[in-house]
């Protein structure tokens, strides 16, 4: 990859960046808040985005690739537009996680870290999301879909197919 | 508004959870937000403000059950160090689902809380560390403080008292961890979230270095209301030493899952039957985990216990965050414990061999046993490494981790022994 091609944060973000590290004793605490930027605006996270950020909070690579790596929410490898995060835990899995996770593997056709021949999509089973009155959960980019069903995940991926808003 | 009748009191920090736009400052005003809080700023001080809290007997909402006032006296005063003020709003025990709902609904009340714990301990930084997954309870938050400071109830020179404080968001990256107040002072320090040795405790070395007090939200969201009405009146609401009202996040195989806030005390089948249509199946619960998933299970015949931090240890489990997940009479619970048995070893941070390995061991034994592959000496291994993990360990994600395998092995062993009949038949 040449210089050019190498990810680079915007002025805006790094006139946020500088006023976010200041509300913290250490540059180091804004290392997350950061992170999440980075891919916001990249998509996930590459070694090159990583690299990046390391240089921008004047940290060494490792202490970014220790952060990264720890946590599921930061994602190494890209992923469909749409991430459909399942929540298969205890109080979802009373209420059929489990049957839910499955159906919407087959409809979709794919199985976890995939993603759809069209781009849109990826499925995850992920730990509990707080949120068990509503079990079972499905994360659609971050936003609960509480007390879903296989018919109203059908009913969201047939939207996201057709070009419309969810 | 709240009684000032201690009797009359059913709910604290739920008080005004069903009115509309309440996460707005305007509403949340008109419904007696920030109103007592001038007279904190300008007329009590530390000890007033600790001994009221000491007085009322509020005991940490987050899962330990620890004194509040007693922590906060802990607190070295005159260090020439800074002192921290973190609200634990990690919540990923599974089962429960609390403190969103105050955060989303009601991030006012929690705001205040924070200025008058803040005041109390001196603070000049307080953060409140949000688990990843709640974007929105973070954005709703986030404004919330926006409005707050734009009325002067945060930064500098707060409503002209002369006390300033600055109070920022921070959201976690989906570990479970991180909920453990050592981990998540290591995790708002930009590192991966492992619990650190104690002592020293928070207290007196904890962000950076520095005295620091971690609270739940549901813990400080009590706060306002107890200096409010004075901490003798929060000590006659509940029981003695359980005193107050609790959340309770009700799950599982029950009609109406929610939140619920009621007094210390009030039964475990007055809150299913009354508050959550009762079970979807049978008339008595099969498995009732009364504090989250780390905690030992009770049977049906527990089905009065009085929710108190007492009754439930006294009937052999925790209350810890009032994350009560039931099953009835449908539920697989070899299936359920080998969910959570994943579930721990995903989460265990990996610094311990005991519960690095242990939680993987179990895990994959579950595994085989609940597939019907399982044999006699699987779950002799079961039982010896979810006992020796407990217990040798930094912090007590092992024990959480064990506790519903133990749970498994001691209540239901003709449900083991038949997943194991599968395979020789």
């Amino acid at each position: 990859m040449s210089a050019s091609e190498m990810p680079k944060f915007s002025e805006e973000r790094l006139a946020e960046i500088d006023a976010l590290v200041k509300r913290y004793p250490s540059a180091k605490s804004a290392l997350m808040p950061v992170l999440y930027m980075a891919q916001q605006d990249f998509g996930y996270l590459s070694m090159d985005t990583q690299q990046m950020v390391a240089d921008v909070l004047k940290l060494r690579l490792m202490e970014v690739r220790e952060v990264v790596t720890f946590y599921t929410m930061f994602k190494e490898q890209p992923h469909g537009k749409y991430l459909l995060e399942v929540c298969t835990n205890a109080s979802c899995m009373l209420n059929g996680a489990d049957a839910l996770y499955a159906q919407m593997k087959e409809t979709l056709g794919i199985g976890p870290g995939e993603i759809t021949e069209d781009g849109l999509f990826s499925i995850a089973e992920v730990e509990c999301a707080g949120a068990c009155a509503g079990a079972p959960v499905v994360q659609v980019n971050n936003i609960y879909h509480e007390k879903a069903t296989a018919e109203s995940m059908e009913a969201l991926i047939t939207k996201v197919r057709a070009g419309e808003a969810i | 508004m709240i009684s000032s009748d201690p009797k009359k009191v059913q709910r604290i920090c739920f008080d005004n959870i069903e009115v509309k736009d309440m996460h707005k400052l305007e509403v949340a005003k008109k419904h007696g937000a920030y109103a007592f809080l001038p007279t904190v700023l300008n007329e009590f001080d530390t000890d007033k403000i600790i001994d009221e809290v000491k007085t009322s007997g509020l005991r940490g909402r987050g899962g330990a059950g620890f004194p509040t006032g007693l922590k906060w006296s802990f607190v070295p005063r005159n260090t020439g160090k800074p002192t921290y003020l973190l609200c634990n709003a990690d919540e990923g025990e599974p089962g429960t689902f609390k403190d969103r709902d105050i955060m989303r609904f009601d991030p006012h009340l929690l705001i205040e809380g924070m200025i008058m714990a803040g005041f109390a301990l001196g603070v000049k930084d307080a953060y409140i560390y949000v688990r990843g997954e709640f974007l929105h309870e973070y954005n709703v938050m986030c404004e919330a403080i926006n409005e707050a400071y734009a009325a002067n109830l945060l930064g500098d020179n707060i409503l002209g008292t002369g006390f300033s404080m600055n109070l920022m968001m921070h959201r976690g990256a989906g570990a479970y961890i991180c909920g453990e107040e050592t981990a998540l002072i290591e995790s708002l320090e930009g590192k991966s979230g492992r619990p650190r040795f104690k002592p020293p405790f928070p207290a007196v070395e904890g962000f950076y270095g520095c005295p620091t007090v971690v609270n739940n939200v549901e813990t400080i969201s009590t706060v306002p209301a107890i200096l409010e009405h004075g901490g003798a009146w929060h000590a006659a609401i509940g029981k003695p030493n359980n005193t107050g009202c609790k959340i309770f996040s009700v799950s599982g195989h029950v009609n109406k899952p929610g939140n619920y806030e009621v007094p210390m005390g009030t039964s475990l089948r007055t809150l299913v039957e009354d508050f959550c249509g009762g079970l979807q199946h049978g008339t008595v619960p099969k498995v009732v985990i009364p504090g989250g998933s780390s905690t030992p299970w009770l049977m049906g015949e527990h089905y009065d216990v009085p929710l108190t931090y007492d009754d439930i240890m006294k009937a052999g489990s925790f209350l810890g965050s009032g994350a009560i997940i039931i099953m009835d009479e449908t539920a697989d619970v070899v299936a359920v414990t080998r969910r959570l048995a994943h579930f721990y070893a995903h989460e265990s941070c990996g610094q311990c061999t005991p519960c690095r390995e242990g939680t993987g061991w179990v895990e994959r034994i579950l595994n085989r046993v609940d597939a019907g592959e399982g044999t006699q000496a699987d779950i002799k291994v079961l039982k010896d490494a979810s006992t020796h993990m407990a217990g040798r360990t930094i912090c007590a994600l092992a024990e959480g981790a064990a506790a519903p395998v133990l749970s498994m092995l001691k209540f239901f062993p003709e449900e083991v022994e038949a997943k194991l009949a599968e395979k020789s038949s």
